[in-house]
């Protein structure tokens, strides 16, 4: 190779390689996405929920708590959490509410209504599937699992499609008018990797939500799995939710 | 109190009202709006006019030879449209490009833009060019100044008009045309197959999908043609050629049967089938889309032109006559497709995934995801067209007298 051949080359070489490793570096981004703390090892986690649904009182202390930690906007469109409350009908009607929308808790009880047989508050949140739909659909990899199991939303990279929300059986995403991208539920990420509890849970005087890692063994979830007959949400669409269920009712999807 | 922008509280409060039922929280936004019923609509019309284009090249259907130029013009109009109202709708538009430089494999949508571009670069204006290259190569020689640079440009600096070169035009057109079906059939099945695979809508996740958006997409994209070439002979005061014209409504009919027997399966299928999602469904038919699906969408998109168009064909109307009865009718399924991506798009959003509600969609007049934009788009195409067809008139070879090549 001659000098002239070479500085061609060189020439072209330089600016390709910038290029190409700009571009790798951008495609990687959704492989090591959330910051954690130094020492953290997502590999040895694999995160879920419990849900004991005769402990929920209906209190919404989680939506508020999770509103304020996560910046959810306050308007009632926006939830990364939410309670529905069901009542069962003696004729075998049911009837649903999302009690968390409601712009403030009523100031007397309500009148009990004779035709109630059975009525039960359902917390809901992100599946944190396994198999999650959204992470499927996302056009541009903004969308992602983490090792330990959770389904998070990289707000830099999102276009704002709204695919994922469009995939969600569960309703469980919106976006946010804020940041003009796809939001949800992260578990409390920047909590959990930090060895603290979600929000959400934190707030739970019933304890009607159980946090805990499913590759634990002597963890509190694995328990909760152990001695409760569990259900999952719509268990059909294969979606493989980790936020666990215990005596659930049929009515609820 | 978090900011959120005015124009979007208010109209979440009000579809808010309008809930019937329980929905989640999170249902009450519509996320695909009007936008979106746009972007199916303009892509179907590109394939549509598109394969009504092919049939003259690969299936050497002779009387469509007069609309030839017209329906790729048509398709390369609304091709240039097809991507604004996504781009429009996107939270950041900006990133718009990150589909290009990172598109995740697993997603139905990343391989959009790759498709888009495909058929626009690789086939559309192929084509296009190996059709126009001799008039543009006339053109150039015949005018001056800014006009000649233009035309020289256009035809590529390309001046070869020996017969070889001409027989090969033909050729590689043709062997694009090939290409160009399967193109077609997979820019539009393509976008049957985003709402299609979707397996938490059951009013979206359907087999069916891509290929009943494929039909309708033939249904439109032959009507637009048709009433594009029946508005311009009224506006020109030109004779319409009426060989072509009944040769076209033939095979509109045919596209119509095929997409009314698609659509009738999918229903007939649901019902049949009874699932656990055909409760809301039916509601959802029945107060939401009732008029949109049963009376715009059914009766006067579809039955009414397929009966106008078996009466054209069984009694003998005077040319004048059926003139009208096929201006009318293309107008009518172009209203009626319309309305059939409304149906699909925002009818998937108007019912809960929890199965119990109804949601309500009210549609801004005015900002960015509003009717104005939505009509400002459906108007571009025929600005571009006219442009198009002051560029490359369609017509230009039949007054030229045969060049002897120097």
């Amino acid at each position: 190779m001659n000098k002239r051949d070479f500085l061609k080359d060189a020439i072209l070489f330089f600016p390709a390689a910038a290029t190409l490793q700009a571009l790798a570096k951008d495609a990687q981004g959704a492989a090591e996405p959330a910051e954690t703390p130094a020492g953290y090892d997502a590999t040895k986690h694999w995160y879920g929920m419990g849900i004991d649904v005769d402990k929920c009182i209906g209190c919404n202390r989680c939506v508020e708590a999770c509103k304020v930690e996560n910046d959810v906007p306050e308007e009632p469109f926006f939830f990364r959490t939410w309670i529905e409350r069901y009542q069962i009908h003696a004729n075998g009607e049911t009837t649903v509410e999302c009690i968390s929308t409601r712009a403030a808790p009523p100031e007397q009880a309500e009148p009990e209504d004779p035709t109630v047989v059975r009525t039960f508050f359902v917390p809901k949140l992100c599946n944190q599937c396994a198999h999650p739909p959204c992470v499927q659909v996302c056009p541009v990899g903004a969308t992602f699992q983490t090792q330990d199991g959770v389904v998070l939303v990289d707000a830099e990279r999102c276009i704002g499609c709204r695919y994922c929300i469009q995939a969600c059986p569960y309703g469980a995403r919106y976006l946010n008018p804020k940041t003009r991208t796809a939001d949800k539920c992260t578990f409390c990420y920047h909590r959990i990797t930090e060895g603290l509890l979600p929000a959400c849970v934190e707030v739970c005087p019933t304890e009607a939500r159980i946090f805990g890692d499913l590759k634990g063994r002597a963890d509190r979830l694995v328990r909760f799995h152990r001695v409760n007959p569990i259900s999952v949400l719509k268990p059909d669409l294969n979606t493989e939710p980790k936020v666990l269920y215990a005596k659930l009712d049929g009515e609820v999807r | 109190m978090s900011a959120i922008p005015e124009s979007l509280h208010e109209q979440l409060s009000h579809q808010l009202e309008q809930v019937i039922g329980f929905i989640y929280p999170n249902e009450v936004e519509t996320q695909w709006a009007i936008l979106i019923v746009v972007y199916p609509y303009i892509t179907g019309i590109v394939a549509g006019a598109f394969i009504l284009a092919s049939l003259v090249k690969v299936f050497n259907v002779v009387e469509v030879q007069p609309i030839y130029r017209l329906a790729l013009l048509t398709a390369l109009a609304f091709m240039l449209v097809a991507g604004m109202p996504l781009q429009l709708h996107l939270g950041h538009p900006l990133r718009a490009y990150e589909i290009f430089m990172t598109p995740q494999p697993t997603s139905a949508m990343a391989m959009f833009g790759f498709v888009y571009l495909w058929y626009l670069l690789g086939i559309l204006l192929i084509e296009i060019w190996f059709e126009y290259r001799q008039q543009l190569v006339l053109m150039a020689r015949q005018s001056r100044g800014l006009m000649k640079g233009v035309y020289s440009a256009l035809s590529l600096f390309s001046r070869d008009l020996s017969p070889e070169a001409l027989a090969f035009d033909k050729k590689a057109s043709k062997f694009v045309t090939i290409i160009g079906i399967p193109s077609a059939f997979l820019l539009h099945g393509y976008v049957g197959f985003i709402f299609g695979s979707v397996k938490a809508n059951p009013w979206w996740g359907s087999v069916l999908m891509p290929i009943v958006f494929l039909m309708s997409a033939i249904v439109s994209g032959i009507a637009m043609v048709m009433f594009i070439y029946i508005l311009l002979s009224l506006l020109r005061n030109e004779k319409l050629d009426m060989r072509c014209l009944d040769k076209i409504g033939l095979f509109l009919l045919v596209a119509i049967i095929v997409d009314f027997a698609l659509e009738a399966l999918d229903y007939i299928h649901r019902l049949y089938q009874s699932e656990e999602s055909i409760g809301i469904l039916t509601e959802l038919v029945s107060y939401r889309l009732f008029t949109s699906l049963v009376v715009v969408q059914l009766l006067l998109g579809m039955l009414l032109p397929l009966l106008i168009l078996v009466l054209v064909r069984s009694v003998r109307f005077n040319e004048e006559l059926r003139k009208l009865l096929y201006f009318t009718s293309s107008l009518l399924l172009l209203l009626g497709i319309f309305s059939m991506r409304w149906n699909v798009v925002i009818g998937g959003q108007l019912y809960s995934k929890s199965f119990r509600g109804l949601m309500a969609y009210k549609m801004e007049l005015t900002g960015i995801e509003s009717l104005m934009t939505a009509l400002l788009l459906l108007a571009l195409p025929f600005i571009i067209l006219t442009v198009l067809f002051r560029l490359l008139p369609p017509r230009w070879m039949d007054n030229q007298v045969p060049v002897a090549v120097p």
